[in-house]
């Protein structure tokens, strides 16, 4: 007979699931408001998701690090604590976005903010965690509930966008388990830190190096989808056209934040292992993701898709300092994130508010170039915060983005990649281009005949114009708040051991 | 006063930002008003300046981002003075001369101008590598939409090629500072960006080496020098007037002041190392655009290329590695600031005028416009070098003191001096001398009290400091001994230090 199995509550340690806890609540809440009695306004819900963020961040900002939970499931270390806390703070800038002047479909659905709040439950769990499998679960729940914020956008380019992000997230999901599955097989374990030791003693047998790198591959390659690094970024132009400016502004951060804190754990590990083949792709990938994602981002003709090209360099950007692995290159991974959240979502506002239902100024495009000419003239204060956004994406001091390129660059000077520092800068520069092209356009044109005021402030309602305030507050006076945030994050990223 | 120099980079700044909300014809009259205040200060800068010390003075130092190591720090020596004052004076002039029926959107130039003008102050204060870095870039900003706006037909893609270009060499530049402040780091175990604490770092000679061509890339594109020089006729061919002129006065001066206060100091071993290469790139660049500027038909470019081939003089006076070139260099930045201001403002007064800057649509202006005919030739000889004018002091004494590293290389860029006669008297003669050719030329009316308001005081100083230039000299003297006494002592290599001379060596040798 079975012994039956004796677990102490205490030893579960329940708090470590409260953050997941409270926004699955709160999505479960929003349902039952809506059961109870429909066709309520979208303020109610955008209002309550607000509330149900601000408690869930509570309960985050509550850990101080290392707390394990459920036979050491849930991990609670610093890393993971950040990165929620950026994932709220770009939630929360996220949701206010909803109470556009114009009704747009997806908002009618009170689906949509339980679906968000499902969502970032999924991402909290992939953070929390050291075991591949919750990984995998966080990374379905959230992409799935994904897929279906994009298609609720109801356009002919946002099913599309849907279909292609799921049918790539589905393939990226195989080649994460097939890496899993081959690290199991070799450890025998799921945990990444039991995996670790395994492979640190094994590593010598025959036979384990070379299945170590195809684990590692595999999971590389499921990530580069994530992240959209080269060669597997074809899929975020389209999906980034396709979704709803926010949105794309969303998954610009999160989605990727968190995709690089688990491929913090996952590659950081082969490369303490010394396993040099896993550093070399990272580097090689990251160097080609930027490089070749800024001369695309040049000849794109639509704002959107030029963002989106941006995002790809900046994640290429980012995906060097896990390579180079060390605390300061690890700290400048939230720097960075913390800093580009600000001013891309800015960015992603301002094509918000210039969304329209149809087409004006291009039968293909939303927001091609020439539906900014001449803003100066029309609206001088929209186009310098443009201006100022574009700016930071540059990396023109002392705009926030600047702060966190130049703490990569640092680090990758650190530790003798001055080559690599010189790519970054010159990519900087390359990136330069496309984004003053905007401003060009913005500054040194003439408007065109469908510009105007009602065309370009199209959807301008007092909560959109908060969170411009917020972005671009954020963005011109990161310099005082760069020390303090610098300073939180190293300590948990110490705290977390990388 | 502990504060002057945190006013005199923000004040503009907060000018700038509550401009926006100054009625638009009242803009010019705010700008000038703004300037002039900005102006005065900076002369109080001057007069509570301790001019017998050659240490920084007025310097405060906040930190901003501890844990990395950058602070708000500036400070201002002798070698910098003069340049802030040169700085807000050319603003304030180019201000004034503004004509407000040819310039739409008045208010937009007056605040790009303010930006550009806090950005020009701090660049030249900052003490603090990251701080200076920042205003480097910022400067490009303002500067880019003052050629975009207001330029010439090409303007868009010229503002664009003067922005990508220096931002691509800046970049360069900053992985050289990343890499110095690691080296620092490395040796002391502190992060800091602190330009006076760099100073005491000793660096060996190959690392130097490389440092050196990285913050060479970022100073080089700026000056600039031969062959990064590309962008700068597009942009001056296409700046509008003011655009050119502070372009040509101030913002060329931070590569060639980059190189003094950062190339010189940090690698005393490299910078001698790499006399032969600069002054090989300074000389190409000397004569090659003085022979172009003599093919030029566009009476601008003329000016455009001549201040390139000045700027080559400026170079080899940083790299004589004694008081008298580094003091000549220093003295004829300022020199090159107000002449070519001057010269780019007259140039731009005919243009205002007939629309025109072909020197073929011109003669006989002399007999038109007697004031501004002379305004030119004083301004022309400066820019020539003719003693008694300002041009003639800073060219002499680099000269002198770049004979003790090369005579023949001085000889050669002493030449120059002949080009820049040909090319700038035939263009006076051209344009001036002779029969009337254009009859339509005939109505121009000479120059106005505005346009007298903003030459006059150029005039005034070419001829006083051509005169008497020792004010000016003494402090900067001072701070080159100093800059030269350090270096000599920094330098690892016997072949540095005994090519660089400081003054007690000097003394001893005698």
């Amino acid at each position: 007979m079975l012994e039956p199995v004796k677990v102490s509550l205490e030893a579960l340690n329940l708090a470590t699931l409260m953050p997941m806890l409270v926004a699955i609540a709160g999505g479960l809440i929003i349902l039952i408001v809506d059961l109870l009695k429909e066709n309520l306004h979208k303020s109610l819900y955008v209002m309550l998701t607000l509330l149900i963020l601000i408690i869930d961040l509570g309960t985050t900002v509550g850990f101080s690090g290392n707390e394990k939970g459920f036979f050491d499931l849930m991990l609670i270390d610093g890393i993971s604590v950040v990165t929620q806390i950026i994932i709220l703070v770009a939630s929360m800038l996220f949701i206010p976005l909803a109470l556009t002047s114009k009704r747009f479909h997806e908002y009618s659905y009170p689906e949509f903010f339980a679906l968000f709040l499902f969502m970032l439950a999924g991402l909290q769990f992939m953070v929390a965690t050291s075991n591949l499998i919750l990984i995998f679960i966080g990374l379905e729940t959230s992409s799935l509930a994904l897929y279906t914020l994009i298609a609720l956008h109801n356009r002919a380019n946002s099913f599309e966008a849907a279909v292609k992000y799921f049918t790539m997230g589905a393939l990226a999901a195989g080649f994460f388990v097939m890496g899993s599955a081959i690290l199991y097989g070799v450890s025998g374990s799921l945990e990444l830190n039991q995996i670790a030791d395994v492979l640190q003693l094994r590593l010598s047998d025959t036979g384990i190096l070379a299945l170590s790198i195809a684990g590692a591959g595999f999971l590389l390659a499921a990530f580069a989808f994530k992240l959209s690094l080269f060669p597997f970024h074809t899929w975020a132009p389209d999906v980034y056209e396709g979704a709803s400016a926010p949105l794309a502004g969303f998954m610009s951060v999160v989605p990727k934040l968190v995709a690089f804190i688990v491929a913090m754990r996952i590659f950081e590990m082969f490369i303490k292992l010394n396993i040099e083949w896993v550093q070399t792709t990272i580097l090689a990938l990251s160097v080609a993701t930027m490089t070749l994602a800024n001369i695309m981002a040049l000849v794109q003709k639509d704002v959107k898709r030029m963002l989106a090209y941006s995002s790809i360099s900046h994640a290429g950007f980012v995906m060097s300092a896990i390579a180079i692995a060390t605390t300061k290159a690890n700290s400048a991974i939230f720097l960075y994130y913390g800093l580009f959240l600000f001013t891309n979502f800015g960015a992603f506002t301002m094509l918000w508010v210039s969304r329209h239902k149809h087409r004006v100024h291009h039968e293909r495009y939303d927001h091609p170039y020439e539906k900014f000419s001449g803003m100066i003239h029309i609206m001088p204060i929209g186009a310098v915060v443009m201006a100022l956004f574009m700016l930071s994406l540059a990396g023109v001091p002392p705009f926030s983005v600047f702060w966190g390129k130049i703490y990569i660059m640092s680090a990758a000077v650190d530790v003798g990649m001055v080559w690599l520092a010189i790519i970054m800068g010159l990519n900087s520069a390359v990136s330069a281009y496309y984004y003053l092209k905007l401003i060009v356009y913005m500054f040194l044109k003439e408007p065109t005949h469908a510009t105007s005021k009602e065309t370009v402030y199209f959807n301008i309602s007092k909560p959109l114009m908060t969170i411009l305030g917020i972005t671009v507050f954020a963005t011109v006076s990161s310099m005082f708040f760069v020390q303090p945030l610098l300073d939180y994050i190293t300590h948990m990223v110490q705290i977390s051991g990388f | 006063m502990e504060h002057i120099l945190t006013i005199l980079i923000f004040f503009p700044l907060l000018a700038g930002i509550l401009g926006f909300i100054v009625e638009k014809e009242s803009a010019r009259a705010y700008g000038i008003s703004v300037a002039a205040i900005e102006f005065i200060l900076s002369l109080w800068l001057w007069f509570s300046f301790d001019i017998n010390s050659a240490d920084m003075q007025f310097t405060e130092f906040l930190p901003v981002i501890k844990e990395f190591g950058i602070s708000y720090n500036v400070g201002v020596d002798g070698i910098s003075l003069f340049i802030v004052i040169m700085s807000t004076m050319i603003t304030l002039i180019g201000i004034i001369s503004l004509n407000e029926e040819k310039i739409d959107n008045m208010k937009n130039m007056i605040v790009s101008l303010l930006f550009l003008e806090m950005t020009m102050v701090g660049v030249f204060v900052a003490l603090d590598a990251i701080m200076f870095y920042l205003f480097w870039e910022l400067s490009l900003v303002p500067m880019l939409y003052i050629i975009g706006a207001w330029g010439g037909p090409t303007r868009v893609y010229a503002a664009v090629k003067f922005f990508l270009y220096t931002f691509a060499g800046s970049l360069i530049m900053l992985v050289g500072l990343l890499s110095i402040a690691y080296l620092y780091h490395l040796e002391t175990s502190v992060w800091t960006f602190n330009l006076l604490d760099w100073y005491q770092l000793d660096l060996s000679v190959n690392l130097q080496y490389w440092l050196f061509l990285a913050l060479f890339v970022g100073f080089a594109f700026k000056v600039p020098m031969f062959p990064f020089h590309t962008w700068l006729p597009h942009a001056h061919g296409q700046a509008p007037t003011i655009g050119s002129v502070i372009l040509a006065a101030v913002l060329l001066k931070m590569g060639t002041y980059g190189f003094v206060r950062f190339s010189l100091p940090l690698f005393p071993d490299a910078s001698v190392e790499m006399i032969p290469m600069v002054t090989v790139l300074s000389i190409i660049m000397i004569i090659y655009t003085a022979m172009v500027a003599f093919a030029q038909k566009d009476m601008k470019q003329v000016i455009a290329y001549s201040s390139v081939s000045h700027m080559g003089i400026i170079m080899i006076g940083v790299f004589a590695m004694n008081a008298e070139g580094i003091t000549g260099s220093i003295f004829q930045m300022l020199s090159h600031g107000m002449v070519s201001g001057a010269l780019f403002l007259l140039v731009g007064i005919i243009y205002e005028r007939t629309g025109t800057k072909t020197m073929s649509k011109f003669g006989g202006l002399a007999s038109i416009m007697p004031v501004y005919a002379t305004i030119f030739g004083v301004m022309l000889m400066a820019s020539v070098g003719l003693p008694l004018t300002i041009g003639f002091v800073g060219e002499f004494l680099v000269l002198l003191g770049f004979y003790e590293v090369s005579p023949i290389a001085t000889v050669i860029a002493g030449t120059s001096i002949i080009i820049g006669a040909i090319y700038m008297l035939s263009l006076f003669k051209k344009s001036f001398f002779g029969e009337v050719t254009n009859e339509s030329n005939r109505s121009l009316k000479d120059l106005n009290a505005r346009e007298l308001t903003a030459l006059l005081p150029l005039v005034a100083i070419v001829v006083w400091l051509g005169i008497y230039p020792k004010p000016i000299l003494k402090p900067i003297d001072n701070s080159v001994q100093k800059l030269l006494t350090d270096m000599e002592y920094k330098a690892r290599t016997p072949e540095a230090k005994k090519r660089i001379i400081s003054i007690q060596r000097a003394k001893e040798e005698k």
